[in-house]
């Protein structure tokens, strides 16, 4: 109990807080860890539900998770060849 | 009862999870449950001596699997708590000498042929093929970890890896939980684990000197009354048995006003809490 006086007198952080700090940052990248075979299944799926409306090549096709400080976001990047008709 | 096979397991290494096999079995035995703990750790083996049963091991798991002797051949009877059983490891073969096949063929033949109505599989650390082994054949799974990021950290991945093996809600034990560094905010409290790891707690076991006592001489901590954690055991073993009755702790370590609050809030309540 003193010694948390103290502490908060000194002003220093708890240790605990920055604990918990840390592991949210470091399980959200752990939860977002994905294998490349998984990485390559989501690709060819995306190709073939993309493809139906649009002219693209699956070459083209470029996938990655992408990580910052705060966000992890899933990065697609998909030439269009051009517009498939669409049949009506 | 339905019989019910759970595995403990952890994802880092001595996070306590041969001593908390060792006294949750040893606590449900002394509700007069029959119960199993089978030590997963081939090649390791350390449930025995735990137990203090090191010097009756003759045949193990491996020789059961492989039909070199019958099952009740190879279980060892507690003789301080009636109807505990140790299924010990091998020691010198490799955690590949068994499939998940075969251990789940073992695990229903310990419901079937061995009655018993808990079974209780020591997983070994990591994340390989004995891991693979240990969660094969489990009804539920009890995630142990200390209040460290690493444990923490070790733990959400097996979580996940659990889930992939369609083992979902796994049931949360926290150990050696310092009261005192929870207090002074050095530490990690159960709200703050269970907040990161969303998954429901099961038990909160605090950190008591006297385990190591305990495993010097091979007596499970649940035979000394007046420890800590031994209180923390069994009350975690009658949860196990359906009964709702608080987690450890959740008294003791809060003041007057805290008690009062949460006196009325009870009052209030219209539900039960689900912990």
């Amino acid at each position: 109990m003193f010694e948390a006086i103290i502490r908060w007198l000194k002003g220093g952080q708890e240790s605990k807080e920055i604990c918990k700090s840390r592991l949210k940052l470091i399980l959200a990248y752990d939860r977002t860890e994905i294998s490349p075979e998984i990485l390559d299944a989501l690709k060819e799926d995306m190709f073939l539900a993309i493809s139906k409306y649009f002219d693209i090549k699956e070459d083209d096709v470029i996938m990655n998770i992408s990580k910052s400080e705060e966000t992890v976001a899933l990065m697609a990047n998909i030439p269009i060849m051009g517009m498939k008709r669409q049949t009506i | 009862m339905p019989k019910k096979s759970f595995v403990v397991t952890s994802g880092k290494g001595g996070v306590g999870k041969t001593t908390i096999t060792s006294n949750l079995g040893t606590a449900l035995a002394l509700l007069d449950k029959k119960v199993c703990v089978v030590d997963a750790d081939i090649g390791l083996r350390n449930l025995d001596v735990v137990m203090g049963l090191e010097n009756r091991v003759v045949y193990d798991l491996v020789h059961v699997i492989e039909g070199e002797c019958r099952l009740k051949q190879a279980l060892i009877k507690h003789k301080r708590a009636e109807g505990l059983y140790l299924l010990p490891a091998s020691q010198t073969r490799s955690k590949e000498a068994i499939t998940p096949d075969q251990m789940r063929e073992l695990i229903v033949k310990l419901k079937e042929e061995g009655q018993f109505d808990y079974i209780f599989v020591d997983c070994p650390a990591g994340i390989e093929h004995g891991f693979r082994n240990a969660i094969a054949a489990a009804d539920e799974a009890i995630l142990v970890t200390t209040p460290e990021i690493s444990a923490i950290r070790d733990a959400d991945r097996v979580i996940g890896l659990l889930q992939a093996a369609e083992i979902y809600e796994p049931k949360l034990i926290i150990n050696r939980l310092s009261l005192n560094m929870v207090k002074s905010r050095q530490m990690m409290d159960k709200e703050d684990i269970i907040d990161i790891l969303a998954i429901d707690l099961l038990g909160v076991i605090p950190e008591d000197e006297q385990i190591i006592v305990s495993t010097n001489t091979g007596d499970p901590i649940v035979f000394m009354d007046d420890s800590k954690s031994a209180s923390a055991f069994k009350r975690i073993a009658r949860r196990i048995e359906g009964e709702d009755i608080p987690i450890f702790g959740e008294d003791d370590q809060e003041g007057i006003i805290a008690r009062l609050r949460k006196f009325f809030a009870r009052n209030n309540r219209k539900e039960p809490e689900h912990v």
